[in-house]
């Protein structure tokens, strides 16, 4: 099922328009209303004229992070404060957050887009739906609540939290789908074991996974132990929130709801524009956003775009999975090396738990890195060689997908902290040096 | 003949082992003998009690893995040369033994033993009338 044919199956020519249309207003509305931006087209030389098509994008300044740090928190804002019907923010590790304010219109087109991702995973009127981010500044929670409602869906807004009462509730009002984080599914497969249930016992049929990086084995081990399907929906809350891209019944690749946000692909060192099929840093304009309306907005999360026709009959741009982010890269004796990586072998291993850590540290001048797994309760043994061995072959594998050697620590199952949020995979001891 | 050695393992963190005699004796299960396997980042802690299942049970109740392997423990005099005795016998019919652990009680000593082949093991012990025990 498709939510809204004429802009998701829009032929590419139509799409090429509409998106010169909007870029054009977005320019000339933030050029009026941003003295930021104003202040950057100047230094540029750059007026609004000068933008005829999506083409002209490439003229534009960049938008970072730390740009919109340095405004905190609403300095840049577009709309007026009595135009702003909501605030989310997003959580800063470091500093500011982020502050992201939302007109009326700001929020109707996040249920619409929210709609087609929902549509696309196969939620129809029918369906009971469980929200199981976290409700409150984080997107995740209302972004997707008010979708399932536009849709026309029952909504359970479940958030995060209580697992063995969601699960229950799961299993009572025959809920079908639920939306959460990947690491947080994995963590309810692990509570409806520990609750001696099945997958049986629950018919959840469709998952909506998102707001953090995750693999494709992750989604098969997902699909096994919750027995529903997975698709990947990708956001991020100073663009909109969940629902910028969704996966279809492919499974391959998300499409970007291009209408609403126009996405690029950057070489992240010189910061030029990459042809579709190169993978590099993910860059988006919000083409009808009135609130926070952002120009060519640095994501730093790596992937790659897609533009080869797709047989759901969507016609949008799909953009590959998350390999990584440009600032969650960790460089170890030179090499760049991703948490994704490490994650990918270990659940190639039915022996581990699939949580894991990475400790890096610098000891005399040379970076160490401690991959942290917990063992498979039922994959323990008695015999000390075959621990070792169990351990040792981790450490192989790791070798041979990142290139360094990582001393594997077998941890008790339960030991590492499950993150309810964006999962936490990285304690770099080298920074406090 | 054999006896069931209840098997957990552990990281190596400081009171780790505590946790689980604490628990163990928070439900009254006494242990008769241990014994600590280490590599430099876990353990495996190899126990025996009278209450196999319920100790089972305890533990896993608090999240430990644990696991139940069969040993034979043998209880010969507590004097010189006595184990060397048994364990030649073992060795002529080429019994390898994985590990073995010991504990005195006043004139006699208990060995529990992990061997390779645990049937023709205890056929071994039966053979030089050996003193094997059954339950503690
Ligand atoms: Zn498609």
């Amino acid at each position: 099922m498709i939510w809204n044919p004429n802009k998701e199956c829009m032929s590419r020519d139509e799409m090429h328009a509409l998106q010169s249309k909007r870029l054009q207003k977005l320019v000339t509305y933030v050029y009026h209303n941003v003295p930021f931006y104003r202040n950057k087209m100047q230094g540029m030389d750059l007026s609004p004229e000068d933008i005829r098509s999506i083409d002209d994008i490439v003229k534009l300044p960049f938008t970072t992070k730390q740009d919109l740090r340095d405004n905190y928190p609403y300095g840049l804002q577009a709309a007026p404060a009595s135009e702003i019907v909501r605030v989310h923010a997003s959580s800063g590790t470091t500093g500011n957050p982020t502050i992201v304010g939302y007109t009326r219109k700001d929020l109707a087109v996040w249920s619409e887009v929210m709609a087609r991702c929902l549509t696309a995973f196969g939620v129809t009127r029918d369906d009971t739906f469980s929200v199981a981010y976290g409700y409150g500044l984080f997107t995740g929670g209302l972004g997707a609540h008010y979708g399932v409602e536009n849709l026309g869906a029952t909504v359970i807004p479940a958030s995060t939290g209580s697992t063995e009462k969601h699960i229950r509730l799961i299993r009572d009002l025959k809920i079908s789908g639920v939306a959460c984080t990947p690491s947080y599914a994995l963590y309810m497969a692990e509570t409806l074991e520990k609750m001696g249930l099945t997958k049986e016992d629950i018919g959840l049929r469709i998952g909506a996974f998102g707001a953090e990086p995750w693999t494709e084995n992750m989604r098969k081990e997902i699909e096994e132990r919750l027995g529903l399907k997975g698709y990947n929906i990708y956001g991020l809350s100073e663009i909109m929130g969940p629902g910028v891209s969704y996966e279809c019944q492919e499974q391959n690749g998300s499409h970007i709801c291009e209408d609403h946000f126009y996405p690029e692909i950057i070489n992240p060192e010189t910061l030029e524009q990459l042809p579709y099929g190169t993978q590099g840093e993910l860059v988006f304009t919000t083409l009808t956003k009135e609130g926070m309306p952002l120009l060519r907005y640095r994501t730093k999360d790596l992937c790659t775009l897609y533009n080869d026709p797709c047989p759901c009959g969507r016609t949008a741009v799909k953009m590959g999975r998350i390999v990584g982010r440009s600032d969650d890269m960790l460089i170890i004796r030179g090499i760049n090396v991703f948490p994704s990586q490490v994650e990918s072998v270990i659940l190639t291993m039915p022996e581990f738990e699939p949580q894991y850590m990475l400790i890096v540290d610098r000891v005399k001048n040379l970076d160490t890195l401690q991959v942290q797994v917990e063992v498979r309760k039922d994959f323990f043994s008695d015999d000390m060689g075959r621990m070792l061995a169990m351990k040792k072959a981790l450490a192989d594998k790791l070798k041979s997908v990142l290139s360094i050697s990582a001393d594997v620590k077998l941890m008790e199952p339960g030991s590492i902290e499950r993150s309810q949020g964006k999962g936490k995979h990285v304690i770099d001891n080298r920074k406090l040096v | 003949m054999t006896i069931k050695q209840l098997s957990v393992f552990l990281e190596n963190k400081t009171g780790r082992i505590n946790e689980v005699t604490k628990i163990l004796g928070k439900h009254g299960i006494n242990m008769h003998a241990f014994s600590m396997a280490e590599s430099t980042d876990f353990g495996i802690l190899r126990l025996i009690v009278r209450e196999v299942d319920k100790a089972v049970e305890v533990l896993r109740n608090e999240n430990f893995a644990v696991m139940l392997t069969d040993v034979v423990c043998i209880s010969c005099p507590n004097e010189a040369g006595s184990l060397s005795t048994i364990l030649d016998k073992l060795a002529e019919q080429e019994i390898f033994i994985e590990y073995m652990y010991a504990f005195a009680e006043g004139d006699k000593a208990n060995v529990v033993i992990r061997p390779n082949d645990i049937e023709k093991c205890v056929q071994v012990l039966q053979e030089c009338t050996c003193n094997i025990t059954n339950k503690f």
